[in-house]
């Protein structure tokens, strides 16, 4: 288990070694970036109860709203159309 | 009450005492990512309305510091894990030893954090204080970055105060950027600071033995509040410092 973590710690820092050029290379830092998020899953919620779990998952869901409502928002203004 | 491991009154068993605690950290946690989920609402609208004052004050971050800070976190992140594996098998040694290397890690971190915001100071680029995105190229020599480094960022400047339309307005969309970068990073910072008054405490006790594989909560849930700074940083770090970094 602490093995599985140190390899994908170091898989991160690799990948944080070099920079090109694409914004691309951004969207794959930041899904890295999730892959720990769910690894420290691993580490608690996933020996937790179906409750914490919830709690969890309610988090992250919430702020997915408030997200997309407030950027739906934005999106919506259309004050550079004239 | 659960002090010592116990099962106090309101409780049926140990192991749903252990879990109303860590429901507990878990629902404070879901409030800090609101708290942070606004702070990175208000970067991705400003992001996205000023992407070039964005892509520009960017890339005038040094880069290092922030790489070496992301090693220097997740290793903290996995000395954390460690110290609560430890307590849960019982090593009560290995504990304290994983605790202190969180610790210090996390304490590298603020400083690798002061010598960037000193690097901001000089710079000028401290909203409100002494702004000024024309500092360094006005001023050769201010500010520490070679001859060629400035000569490019002289470029970058002219092409962007053309795009946008004047210095003025250069200025005042690329302090919406460092005034986000230190609102963020700051509150951040915060939370580590926060965070390392709890290792101290946690130490503390786990000096005195107090960490079992009966009871070790306490180590549990601290673990869960670095790892979601953490996680806060891993997102920080390349929104902030790797905007079209070529």
């Amino acid at each position: 288990m602490i093995l599985t973590i140190t390899t994908v710690y170091a898989a991160t820092v690799d990948l944080n070694a070099y920079f090109h050029s694409l914004n691309i290379i951004v969207a794959l830092v930041i899904a890295t970036c999730k892959a720990i998020l769910v690894i420290l899953f691993f580490m608690h919620a996933y020996y937790g109860s179906k409750r914490t779990k919830l709690i969890v998952f309610a988090g992250f869901f919430w702020l997915a709203i408030m997200l997309s409502l407030t950027l739906s928002d934005y999106a919506s203004r259309h004050l550079d159309v004239r | 009450m659960h002090r010592t491991g116990e099962l106090s009154g309101q409780f049926q068993t140990l192991e749903q005492q252990k879990e109303s605690a860590t429901l507990g950290m878990w629902i404070f946690l879901s409030t800090e990512i609101l708290f942070f989920g606004g702070l990175f609402l208000t970067y991705t609208i400003n992001r996205h309305t000023y992407a070039d004052v964005f892509s520009f004050s960017s890339r005038t971050i040094k880069l290092s510091w922030g790489a070496i800070n992301t090693v220097v976190l997740i290793g903290s992140s996995l000395t954390m894990a460690m110290s609560v594996w430890a307590a849960e098998v019982g090593k009560k040694k290995l504990v304290t030893f994983f605790l202190i290397a969180t610790l210090l890690l996390g304490t590298v971190f603020l400083g690798v954090k002061g010598v960037e915001y000193h690097d901001k100071f000089v710079e000028h680029h401290v909203p409100g204080l002494n702004f000024d995105m024309y500092y360094c190229t006005n001023n050769p020599g201010a500010c520490s970055l070679s001859p060629e480094d400035l000569a490019k960022e002289k470029v970058e400047l002219d092409e962007l105060t053309k795009k946008m339309g004047g210095e003025t307005a250069v200025n005042a969309n690329s302090q919406l950027f460092f005034s986000l970068y230190f609102g963020m990073t700051g509150l951040h910072a915060l939370h580590m600071i926060i965070g390392a008054g709890l290792l101290l405490w946690l130490i503390k006790q786990s000096i005195a033995g107090r960490f079992t594989p009966q009871y070790n909560t306490p180590v549990e849930n601290v673990g869960l509040y670095w790892h979601f700074v953490d996680i806060v940083w891993i997102y920080l770090f390349p929104l902030l410092y790797l905007i079209d970094r070529h």
